[in-house]
């Protein structure tokens, strides 16, 4: 997904010359086109997130796009003060794309692990949240929303999903129709469930695009008010807007995701996916459980 | 009385009857408020949206009634919002909103945020070609805040000879941290530095009108005094750092110190550059 990343943005580059790269001394090598055919508009910020999020702010309001991008982390949690503000209450537009997830570097533990950025950057009014599943989704919906003026939050991962999926912004897609629960698989969790549901009568609901939340497209494909969420983060993070937006209908949900816990082990990201219950046979058996519920 | 007197007098009475607002921080910068509106940036109410003008950012958010009353003398505001400061549907508060206030390039409060916005207000106007300086006006308890430092440095790499920051140094920070030569630091790091009574008008027109050299950021540190020109105030800090005037009475005391000492200075009713018989601030 870095790969598509950088050359997505190269390509955006060459026609929009509001376009501004901004990195917080990450991802350099694969930006080294952009360095080299627009040196005036592709920065190596350095390390100083909190500046680079209030310059990122200055060029927005003087009519630049800015695109930043850093390990998820620094991109969010660092920055919570300078994205709320310089963005969420100046109430101007930015993209912020971040690598890592909640743990693909699992290696080198807690601090470079951020399966809270969604929770948080949902508690900031205009800012829009999108995790794609695969590369050429984070390509769709990058061209389809990267120029409207809102903070866009796009949420990378080293890890995809095989195959892609026709996606649009703001809306949920309908992998499967069944009729005994609804299982919404969020970004790469995408595999997994489908790959865990693949003989059982339930609907698959495919969301790359967190906030604004599509719960029309929920509301339509709702058996008894069951509901699995799989989320690669935190886990609850959309459950506001399936409440709120679907009261007064009793609602049974339940959760594939991670604990609200430090992740302080090593290791790869397999082994935390088989620790935190992130696999196929747990999926099914929550399944199986809430269909007989 | 001077225009800087009737403007103070204009923050005490505004700030009375709002039962809120930072009086000390605004009188630290005043002066320099109205020498920047006056003549200094190139912006009015009728080309805030020309990309050539100059931007001003006030950091130390929380002296928005100094800025609003400059706001109003210079027509990007009504009395009556004055007179609404700090009601639920005022556009005028505590910290200025830049999506309700014409004028107000960034909407500032916690303390750190404006220098950054600004760093990158200036990249933009050499990337997209764009003239005009930016101004930014931070305080020194504010300049304890990294963002500012990692800024400086940020400043000083990108060779933002559009940029000036404006360091109120009003000695908030001694009741924590003693910074030490300002001056020195800025140096060190780089920036073009010119140190300035902050009070006094022709001071601070030519720290001003100064170009920035080539390729540097500049840098006024202007020597301030918390609560200037009322004695009130000035000697019983941090108390009136945040203090509410809480009667009349008070209200009146503060207004006659004012009075008498705003009509110790002759300020021509500022055209170019103004005159001020002030003594130098020590």
């Amino acid at each position: 997904m870095r790969k598509q990343f950088s050359k997505t943005i190269e390509n955006l580059m060459e026609k929009d010359n509001e376009i501004v790269v901004l990195l917080g001394d990450i991802g350099i090598f694969n930006f080294k086109n952009c360095f080299q055919n627009y040196p005036e508009r592709t920065y190596n910020i350095g390390i100083l997130e909190q500046s680079m999020i209030g310059l990122a702010s200055g060029m927005s309001l003087s009519g630049l796009n800015p695109i930043i991008h850093t390990i998820a982390p620094f991109l969010t949690e660092r920055v919570y003060e300078q994205l709320k503000l310089n963005f969420g209450y100046q109430n101007t537009g930015g993209n912020f794309i971040s690598v890592g997830g909640s743990y693909d570097y699992a290696g080198l533990g807690c601090t470079h692990q951020c399966p809270a950025d969604i929770q948080i950057l949902k508690m900031i009014e205009n800012f829009n949240i999108i995790v794609p599943g695969n590369p050429k989704e984070f390509d769709t919906l990058f061209n389809e929303i990267y120029n409207n003026n809102k903070p866009n939050y796009f949420r990378l991962s080293e890890y995809s999903n095989k195959n892609n999926i026709n996606v649009k912004f703001g809306k949920a897609s309908i992998i499967k129709k069944g009729h005994y629960a609804t299982v919404i698989a969020i970004g790469n969790m995408l595999d997994l469930v489908v790959e865990a549901c693949k003989d059982l009568d339930v609907t698959i609901l495919y969301y790359t695009t967190i906030k604004p939340f599509d719960y029309e497209t929920l509301d339509q494909n709702l058996h008894n008010g069951k509901i699995l969420l799989c989320e690669p983060y935190y886990n609850g993070a959309s459950t506001y807007d399936i409440t709120k937006n679907l009261f007064p209908q009793r609602l049974l949900i339940d959760y594939i995701g991670i604990e609200h816990k430090f992740l302080n082990k090593y290791g790869k990201k397999d082994e935390h996916d088989e620790s935190l219950g992130i696999t196929i046979k747990n999926i099914r058996e929550k399944v199986l459980r809430l269909i007989d519920a | 009385m001077s225009k800087i007197g009737e403007l103070k007098k204009k923050i005490l009475q505004v700030c009375y009857k709002a039962q809120e607002g930072h009086i000390a921080s605004s009188f630290s910068i005043l002066n320099i408020l109205y020498i920047l509106y006056n003549n200094i940036l190139n912006i009015n109410k009728n080309n805030l949206k020309d990309n050539n003008r100059d931007i001003f950012i006030l950091s130390k958010g929380h002296a928005s009634i100094g800025l609003s009353v400059i706001l109003r003398d210079k027509g990007f505001i009504e009395e009556s919002d004055l007179d609404s400061y700090c009601e639920y549907d005022s556009i005028l508060g505590g910290h200025l909103d830049k999506n309700k206030v014409n004028g107000v390039e960034a909407s500032t409060g916690s303390l750190g945020h404006g220098l950054p916005i600004a760093v990158g207000y200036a990249m933009s106007k050499k990337i997209q070609n764009n003239s005009g300086k930016v101004y930014v006006l931070i305080g020194d308890g504010e300049l304890n805040e990294g963002s500012n430092w990692e800024s400086i440095i940020l400043a000083k790499q990108h060779k933002l000879d559009n940029l000036v920051l404006i360091i109120d140094y009003n000695k908030s920070n001694e009741k924590s941290i003693n910074l030490g030569n300002i001056e020195q630091k800025m140096l060190a790091f780089g920036w073009d530095v010119e140190s300035i009574t902050g009070h006094n008008h022709f001071d601070i027109y030519n720290a001003l009108k100064q170009n920035n050299k080539k390729d540097k950021p500049y840098c006024i540190v202007a020597h301030t005094i918390k609560g200037y020109g009322s004695k009130t105030i000035e000697n019983n800090l941090p108390e009136y750092h945040h203090k509410i005037i809480n009667s009349e009475e008070l209200l009146n005391k503060l207004i006659s110190e004012i009075e008498e000492h705003e009509n110790q200075f002759i300020y021509n009713d500022f055209v170019k550059v103004g005159v001020d018989n002030e003594k130098t601030v020590q």
